[in-house]
């Protein structure tokens, strides 16, 4: 192999791990960190890369010209950042060849490894049911918190799989999960609307934004962090348009 | 708090944190540190606020807990630092505080309703804060430790 395809071969690995770490919820900061780590770690030292939420820019000390990576959709599956982190290790301490770190990478995008749709469901159900017993101390409704939770949830991944906005299935989900609340009290199965439905929509939450968009704040990412922050603040209008929406009916 | 009341919030917290792992899908190995992540955070938070520390102080202590927290355990079990304080996060999040903010706007008590978006924010900010301290000591104890090597 020639200088010039290894240094595709480095630029090609370097980008596809930062665009799938990007893509699958991490910090700007940690993407950054790998791809100058997977360049130094390949033989190539002040390599200088350029990451935002939307799309990343790689250039090394090379004949070869700076590539662009475009991030084109953003969803949670933290597995994957996880498992671009171990490869980038164990490329460090050379237990696997560049060329086997890019194959495992190519392949990494058509390999999901989601649980199961029903241990999601049961999830969801384990963060309504005990959060709103957590918060509002009241342990009568536990059960029918849980069902609406587990509802919610159901709907918003079915609408994320069809529409693909996730905006409209969190306020989707949310408005169900108010109806359903309404409905449940009005036929006696719990006692306060208000209990079910902030424990119902805690799945919904959007914790990974949230969190992301302070440490990238901090990190002085002062482009990413503040579009994240966005991001999770519409999610949050969007569950809060939904159940406005409902209690207006009341 | 009773006993009960607390090992029932106590086993509340945990359940939820991890159930928001498997939702966000985390690496199943990560899971029960996350919990255990969450649950401190949370203690923290509750006994600061049983302690007459107010909400906004046991918010700020609970996030740095969870910040401080979380990046040992990532050095130790060499992972990224956000599989442990994103699902940690969830239960300090103000859902009681921002869903009476929703409910007044949309019965139309306003007054009632800005109390608690000043709440919201409040809780918001002073977690930003608490991990603003907590990578604070991140920070130190790094140059602590090349300093020592």
């Amino acid at each position: 192999m020639n200088r010039e395809e290894h240094d595709q071969l480095i630029l090609h690995t370097a980008l596809t791990a930062g665009r799938i770490m990007l893509e699958n919820g991490s910090e700007i900061e940690r993407v950054e960190d790998t791809m100058i780590r997977i360049a130094k770690n390949a033989g190539v030292e002040g390599s200088q890369v350029f990451v935002t939420i939307t799309g990343i820019l790689m250039a090394l000390n090379g004949e070869l010209g700076a590539q662009i990576e475009p991030i084109k959709k953003r969803i949670f599956d933290l597995e994957k950042v996880s498992v671009v982190n171990d490869l980038s290790r164990q490329f460090a301490v050379k237990k696997i060849s560049l060329q086997q770190f890019a194959n495992r990478l190519d392949h990494l995008d058509s390999e999901t490894k989601y649980f199961p749709f029903w241990l999601q469901l049961f999830a969801a159900a384990l963060v309504s049911g005990p959060l709103e017993v957590v918060f509002r101390h009241n342990l009568p409704d536990f059960w029918i918190t849980c069902v609406i939770g587990m509802l919610g949830w159901w709907v918003y991944y079915v609408l994320n799989k069809f529409i693909q906005i996730r905006f409209l299935s969190e306020f989707a989900a949310s408005a169900t999960i108010g109806i359903l609340a309404l409905v449940g009290v009005h036929y006696g199965l719990g006692n306060s609307v208000d209990d079910i439905i902030i424990g119902g929509v805690m799945p919904l939450v959007p914790g990974v934004p949230l969190t992301n968009s302070v440490r990238d704040v901090l990190a002085g990412n002062l482009v990413s962090g503040p579009a994240r922050g966005i991001e999770a603040l519409v999610s949050a209008a969007a569950i809060g348009f939904g159940i406005a929406m409902v209690l207006q009916f009341l | 708090m009773t006993i009960t009341e607390f090992l029932i919030e106590s086993i509340g917290t945990y359940t939820a944190t991890v159930a928001f792992g498997i939702l966000v899908n985390i690496p199943r190995k990560a899971l029960n540190t996350g919990g255990l992540i969450g649950l401190l955070g949370y203690l923290i938070y509750r006994f600061t606020v049983l302690g007459g520390g107010g909400y906004v102080v046991g918010n700020l202590l609970g996030a740095m807990a969870i910040g401080v927290a979380s990046l040992q355990f990532a050095r130790m079990k060499r992972m990224p630092m956000i599989l442990f304080n994103i699902p940690a996060l969830v239960p300090l999040v103000p859902g009681g505080q921002a869903y009476q903010m929703i409910k007044n706007f949309a019965l139309g008590q306003n007054t009632v309703a800005f109390t608690y978006l000043i709440q919201v924010i409040m809780i918001a900010g002073s977690i930003a804060f608490g991990f603003l301290l907590s990578e604070l000591v991140n920070r130190v104890q790094q140059r602590f430790w090349q300093q020592r090597r």
